[in-house]
């Protein structure tokens, strides 16, 4: 570690957190249906979407109903990115000729978009044409964001009041979230990206003739204005196989600090606007410290992992000084790569500027631990909040009983109901990663998709479902995803990861809705401050990180003592 | 008050027997009420059998027969723990089943006549039957009296000796099974249907024999439910990516790790501390008719508190002089002794006592004095002796017989005194007007320390009063209440109890009367007084046993330690996986993974003793724990956020940390003994 | 619950036109007109001809040139298509090694590359591979190891090489973010002495 690659880290980290603040409060004021200084343009073209789609905006939808209209929206967008994918030889924009996917990798390809998910089970340079990225990548990575910051938003809706009956309207919620938070920060960033030399071009691929000779064919395409909603969407999936590592997603350490901090915006800022919403803005602070708490201590700790070099590979003669630089990039160095890369997994992104699989096994298990405690710190736009919520739930449950009173969470009481349904949403998540993984590594098929043999080859593939039931979308990218198992295998999960977890937390926040909001008294136990601080942190890896660990020990920590002792694979 | 027999932590005879019920509880099909315990005994069952292949193939055996024996005494610890603590209620009941006599019941024939009845036994008696009960009769079951005064000794539901006054109508005219007539006669109608009687029901729930699950234990039943589950999957998952490392993992290990990783510290003894919770209650004579109760007791938010008995002593008492201008302070004192000598009722008792106190004063009654009586036509007491007269009484009965104009200071104070909520007598001798005596309802001292307790706690307390606005305000303010209901009628009772409750506010009170049980019934912590009307007693969800309004505030305190120490041992049995990966996970692997070895940061000898000695731990933890669930963890009357601190780190950071040293400690021990090792 | 399709189709449709085909088309046009250079992929051209672009590397091999970073891309061979060859800065795709730390194959390969840049002490990123596969950078160590090479080859004195090398090395942005770097393409373009290396406007 260097002095100079941690004030990197902090300095992003740092602009990140003083954003959320203001974007927390300016979000606040969308989702409660306020003018904004974005009114005057926005309102008329809201107004219009409303008029079109038959929407009464003010007409509040109980749980189900708001759930309902959420799957529906995404099934039938579901629907619409696999006929995409299967039919883009035949749609405008595809100057390379691409053909149609294969069902198989179209469904994945579909439930891995609709979920946030954007995992790349596909090659997009040979596989994708612009007109599916344009149509159907980017549409639903602006969507599936909206969906996720909807629901993150319908639940702080339950916090808001007493005997509520609703959790708002999806449908203004989503026109709202695309157009006054996605829309506008997607364009300035995008317009930056250009300006950084991401391309934006309906024009086949290049062709050049390079200086030493032979030639050279450059994939391009409509890259900016899809880069940017990819990381403010906390989506990830790449215009390029190579991600945010590619020059052309990501030219500079400039750009990558602009994607690096759009892609953390969103889920912090989110916890700042729980704390508006709820109108006690130190209650969406505390959440707020304990991710970027967690947040941080990964990112230096993965930093600190990388850093060091790989000693194998220092034994051979490699100098240690840069850290290992396998599968990194120059321009952005050990410390910007292992921030993007934690950030990325933090967050449900996914993105990578760098990559995993040849991460240190310290290094490679901080993205993976952060995945698996649960996408929460900060997690994805809107799932992340509605996952620290949850986890919320159970802190104040398990350790709230220590004060002597039934729980309760920003005045709502926690009881059986809820807790059966967090239970119900963790276990979802720990079914799919473990049996997922464990099953793929005891079948043949399973093993012949690993790029690496030995401890690191389990950690592929337990990385592989962590990832998708997640809903993150980064990988230890030289498993191969592309078979059946892994096609069906992990597009199950990232559907069920995402919507079997979702449910119940809307069930949670329709139940908790309808309760009386209590008034804080000396006996309320406190969600503000260091000790609940500190309490959640405790929970976050006891309740969401422990079950991982014996699984996480046959992998990366065997994996990490192995190469101490100068084996190898 | 008077104490239930009190029974020793470690009472003998019950350990024994609950060493025997602990065998009985292993049934499968009521353990599975516990689904913690449940899965640590389907996997000590599937451990045994492997264990028994092995010894039968003359395969190495002695490891997986330890590990079974001690998944076994995880659960007997487990059915132990409940054991005790229903065995306690069980000689609670014991004693109670004592006053549960086959006397012969006295059934009337005819309501009209006394003398024809027919002996029935008691056990057999209807609701609505009418019996005669008679000095030295056992009362036979529960009853409301239609007929009849007489003087009842309870002690065997109370534990008070001295007898109680019974009588028909009004709100002392319930009686109840097994309490003794000791003058007079009765006509009883039976109330209870046989064996649903206070003292049967009484029986049922000490003994737990109808104990459901609170509300908030089945929520960490679902928790706890949950956490299984996922260390299960954690665990059946294991095989597949031990397999790919090549590391053969035997169902032994498999057991031993998922029995330590589940929560069975809390699933043991998390109904230990339910029933140890009623148990607290029961030696605090308060008879609780559901656990429910007992848990809200300890989340209610405000308490309704009666004003009199519970906050003032409810006799107006004389607290203070205010002599008129220019007339002395002793003077006055001197006359108001004088004019109360003929005054028998507790306030002019209060006056003389006051006086001699403050001023040294003696009560001597002047020979040949003509003493007037305080009567209530009259409302003034007075002396005349030796041509002189001294009167005092109520204000205008005394400014009547002065017959001059008050002096506008007087009027002045007299207003005041009214105003603070205390009654002003006018004190007069020789027909001029002296001054007045302040008579005041008196707070009980400490009451106001213990409402600012409450405060801390976050609990609201209301004081309800039939007084007047102006005087309720008073004694609110001087006892430190945070609300109070003036001119109380029960209906006032019951609009203010739901508008709180629809605020989503728990509340407690406590009444007697039959006017007060729809408020009883309403309140979420109802605690009837054993001497109430049964009207009353039922709309309860607690009976207080010695009739003591002011234990509401103990109730909500024994609630809260309930639920204190459930959270506490959630707490720490959660906290405790930590250290146990660090023992078994090494002691799995190295041997694939000698480099794993590094993670035995324990330095535990062998992998068999580090799997045994976290496995020993995790069953040891719970009889260590088993007289904290009974006991309770001590309660603090601080606010949340300190408790909050302590507890968290007590149980929390303790719960991290005591397991390190535990498992090391028995590994240790095991290695010196050479077992594994 | 019906009376949910009409939005719910509804929103898609303006979703798509929206994001999907108004937005894109602005910035592919807009773009096109204000940003050519960006917007066409940072292309370099020379004599008319598309040399490369500023911001992918190419694959260099000869001594007169500065060579770039491994770059672990495959694709398939033209002679067997059951068979993969490498195929180093092929933009047409891009990818990592994704070569585990303890991984057999890293290490031999390192150990090779090791082995040509002297055997000690080498910067990491000259011997393993980028994530890409077409980084467009090195280091200026890993440069500086070069030019002794290079100047040979091109019969330059070293000084006179490094000079060129040193006037495009880039810092760290602000002196904080990021890392020291060379643009290999825009070096070698600077020593075959071209003009147009940089016509980044």
């Amino acid at each position: 570690m260097t002095w100079n690659g941690s004030a990197q880290i902090a300095l992003v980290l740092t602009l990140v957190f003083v954003s959320a603040f203001p974007v927390g409060r300016y979000m606040a004021v969308v989702f409660e249906g306020r003018r904004t200084w974005l009114s005057p343009a926005l309102a008329p073209v809201e107004r219009g979407f409303y008029a079109l789609a038959g929407v009464d905006p003010q007409r509040g939808m109980g749980w189900k109903e708001y759930a309902f209209a959420l799957i529906l929206i995404n099934a039938l967008h579901f629907l619409l990115l696999y006929a995409i994918l299967r039919l883009q030889y035949y749609l405008p924009w595809n100057p390379q000729g691409i053909a149609g996917m294969s069902p198989r990798l179209a469904f994945n390809t579909g439930a891995s978009f609709v979920t946030n998910t954007n995992w790349q089970a596909y090659s997009p340079e040979s596989q994708i044409s612009y007109g599916a990225q344009m149509l159907g990548l980017t549409v639903h990575n602006y969507l599936s964001a909206a969906t996720g910051i909807a629901a993150g938003v319908a639940v702080v809706r339950a916090f808001a009041a007493g005997g509520l009956r609703t959790l708002g309207n999806f449908w203004a919620d989503l026109t709202r979230c695309t157009l006054y938070l996605l829309l506008p920060i997607g364009t300035v960033a995008a317009i930056l990206l250009l300006v950084s030399g991401v391309p934006e071009t309906l024009a086949a691929y290049a062709q050049a003739s390079p200086l030493d000779g032979g030639s050279q064919t450059i994939a391009l395409g409509p890259v900016a204005f899809q880069e940017a909603i990819k990381e403010l969407g906390t989506n990830g999936g790449g215009f390029f196989n190579a991600n945010a590592a590619h020059p052309f997603e990501n030219p500079t350490a400039l750009s990558n600090v602009l994607e690096n901090w759009l892609l953390l915006l969103i889920p912090f800022s989110l916890a700042i606007m729980l704390g508006h919403m709820v109108r006690e803005p130190k209650q969406g602070r505390a959440l707020f410290a304990v991710m970027a708490v967690l947040l941080t201590l990964g990112v230096f700790g993965a930093y600190a992992a990388e850093a060091g070099g790989n000693p194998l590979l220092a034994h051979a003669g490699v100098s240690p000084a840069m850290g290992n630089m396998e599968g990194k990039e120059v321009r952005f160095g050990v410390a910007l790569s292992s921030l993007f890369n934690v950030s990325a997994t933090g967050t449900s992104t996914g993105a990578v500027d760098s990559f995993t699989d040849s991460y240190l096994p310290l290094g490679g298990l901080v993205p993976m631990f952060l995945m698996q405690l649960g996408e929460a710190t900060p997690g994805g736009v809107g799932s992340g909040l509605y996952t620290i919520v949850v986890f919320a739930l159970l802190s104040v449950f398990v350790a709230g009983l220590m004060v002597g009173r039934t729980p309760e969470y920003l005045g709502k009481k926690v009881q059986a109901r809820e807790i059966k349904l967090a239970m119900l949403a963790v276990l979802i998540l720990t079914l799919f990663i473990l049996c997922g993984a464990s099953l793929s590594l005891s079948l043949p098929s399973g093993l012949s998709s690993l790029a690496n043999a030995g401890p690191h080859g389990l950690s592929e593939m337990l990385y592989g479902w962590t990832s998708a039931t997640e809903n993150n979308g980064s990988a230890m990218a030289g498993l191969s995803a592309d078979t059946p198992l892994l096609d069906y295998g992990l597009g199950a999960a990232m559907i069920f990861g995402r919507f079997a977890f979702m449910i119940p937390v809307l069930a949670i926040a329709g139940s908790l809705a309808a309760k009386p909001k209590l008034p804080p008294s000396a006996g309320t136990f406190p969600t503000t401050g260091a000790l609940f601080v500190g309490l959640m942190i405790g929970v976050i890896l006891i309740l969401g990180g422990l079950q991982f660990m014996p699984a996480d020990a046959l992998g990366p920590l065997a994996e990490h003592f192995a190469m101490l002792a100068g084996k190898t694979y | 008050m008077a104490q239930a027999e009190t029974i020793g932590l470690f009472d003998g005879p019950i350990l024994a027997r609950a060493a025997g019920d602990s065998f009985l509880k292993l049934n499968p099909v009521t353990l599975m009420r516990n689904p913690v315990i449940f899965v640590t005994e389907v996997v000590a069952v599937l451990t045994t059998f492997i264990g028994i292949e092995d010894l039968l193939r003359g395969a190495p055996a002695a490891f997986p027969l330890a590990i079974a024996a001690w998944l076994w005494l995880t659960v007997l610890f487990a059915t132990f723990a409940e054991a005790v603590a229903e065995g306690r209620g069980r000689a609670r009941a014991e004693s109670l089943r004592r006053a549960r006599t086959d006397t012969m019941a006295k059934m009337l024939l005819n309501p009209a006549d006394r003398a024809l009845y027919k002996p029935v036994p008691a056990a057999q008696l209807k609701a609505g039957t009418l019996v005669l009960v008679e000095a030295g009769d056992l009362i036979p079951s529960d009853g409301e009296i239609v007929e009849g005064v007489a003087s009842v000794n309870e002690s065997a539901i109370t534990g008070e000796s001295a007898p109680v006054i019974r009588e028909a109508g009004g709100d002392r005219s319930a009686v109840t099974g097994g309490t003794l007539v000791v003058s007079d006669w009765l006509v009883v109608r039976i109330t209870a249907e046989p064996g649903q009687t206070f003292i049967d029901r009484m029986i049922k729930l000490v003994e737990g024999a109808e104990r459901r699950k609170t509300p908030n234990e089945i929520a960490l039943d679902i928790l706890l439910a949950g956490l299984t589950i996922i260390f299960l999957i954690a665990v059946v998952t294991l095989p597949g990516f031990a397999g790919y490392s090549r590391t053969p993992i035997g169902i032994p290990v498999l057991a031993a790790l998922l029995v330590t990783l589940i929560p069975t510290t809390i699933g043991g003894l998390l109904s230990a501390i339910g029933i140890a919770g009623m148990d607290r209650l029961i030696r605090f004579n308060v008879v609780a008719t559901s656990g429910r109760a007992v848990e809200a007791a300890g989340d209610v938010d405000a308490l309704l508190l009666d004003k009199t008995g519970t906050i003032t002593f409810g006799n107006r008492m004389a607290a203070a002089i205010h002599p008129v201008p220019g007339v002395a302070e002793r003077d006055l004192a001197e006359a108001a002794v004088l004019a109360s000598l003929g005054d028998d009722t507790p306030e002019g008792r209060s006056i003389l006592s006051f006086m001699r106190d403050r001023y040294g004063i003696g009560a001597e009654r002047p020979a040949d004095a003509a003493v007037i009586p305080f009567t209530a036509q009259t409302r003034v007491s007075g002396l005349d002796h030796a041509g002189r007269s001294w009167r005092k009484g109520a204000v205008d009965s005394v400014l009547k017989r002065v017959g001059a104009p008050a002096p506008a200071a007087f009027a002045q104070t007299v207003d005041r005194v009214a105003r603070a909520g205390s009654t002003p007598l006018a004190v007069a001798a020789d027909g001029r007007l002296l001054g007045l005596v302040e008579l005041k309802d008196v707070v009980k001292p400490g009451i106001r320390e213990r409402f600012a307790e409450l405060r801390r706690m976050g609990i609201r307390t209301v004081m309800v009063t039939g007084d007047n606005r102006v005087t309720a305000a008073a004694i609110a303010t001087e006892a430190g209440v945070d609300d109070f209901i003036a001119e109380a009628t029960p209906q006032d009772k019951l609009a203010y109890i739901r508008r709180v409750q629809a605020e989503g506010r728990l509340v407690a009170m406590c009444g007697d009367g039959t006017n007060d049980a729809p408020a009883l019934a309403q309140a979420d912590v109802g605690v009837a007084m054993q001497t109430g009307t049964q009207a009353a007693r039922e709309a309860g969800n607690m009976i207080d046993l010695d009739s003591d309004p002011t234990k509401l505030i103990e109730i909500v305190e024994i609630g809260k330690q309930l639920l204190i120490t459930r959270g506490a041992l959630t707490t720490f049995s959660i906290a405790n996986d930590i250290s146990k990966y660090f023992a078994i996970l090494p002691a799995i692997f190295v041997a694939t993974y000698p480099e794993l070895g590094a993670l035995n940061i324990m330095r535990l000898s062998t992998p068999e003793s580090a799997i045994l000695s976290a496995v020993i731990f995790n069953a040891v933890i719970i009889v260590i724990l088993v007289p904290l669930a009974l006991r309770g963890v001590k309660f603090r009357a601080v606010g949340a956020a300190s408790l909050l601190r302590r507890n968290l780190l007590i149980y929390g950071l303790g719960g991290i940390v005591a397991p390190f040293a535990g498992i090391k400690a028995i590994d240790l021990l095991l290695t010196a003994l050479h077992i594994f090792a | 619950m019906l009376s949910h399709l009409r939005p719910a189709i509804v929103l898609i449709a303006l979703s798509t036109a929206l994001t999907g085909v108004a937005f894109p088309l602005l910035f592919t046009y807009a773009g096109n007109a204000i940003l050519p250079f960006q917007a066409g992929g940072s292309l370099i051209v020379q004599n008319g001809r598309v040399i490369g672009s500023a911001l992918i590397g190419q694959n260099f091999t000869s001594d007169r040139y500065f060579h770039g970073r491994p770059s672990a891309l495959t694709g398939t061979d033209p002679k067997d298509p059951s068979k993969t060859v490498p195929t180093p800065y092929d933009a047409s795709e891009s990818g990592a090694s994704n070569l585990a730390p303890t991984s057999k194959a890293l290490l031999d390969r390192v150990a090779g590359d090791v082995k040509a840049y002297g055997g000690h002490d080498v910067p990491a990123d000259a011997v393993t591979t980028s994530g890409s596969g077409l980084d467009p950078q090195i280091s200026p160590e890993t440069a500086a190891l070069q030019v002794a090479r290079v100047a040979k080859a091109r019969h330059m004195a070293a000084a006179d090489v490094q000079k060129i090398v040193d006037a495009h090395t880039e810092g760290r942005y602000f002196g904080l973010l990021g890392e020291p770097r060379v643009n290999v393409l825009e070096l070698n373009l600077a020593l075959d002495g071209s003009r147009v290396s940089v016509a980044k406007e």
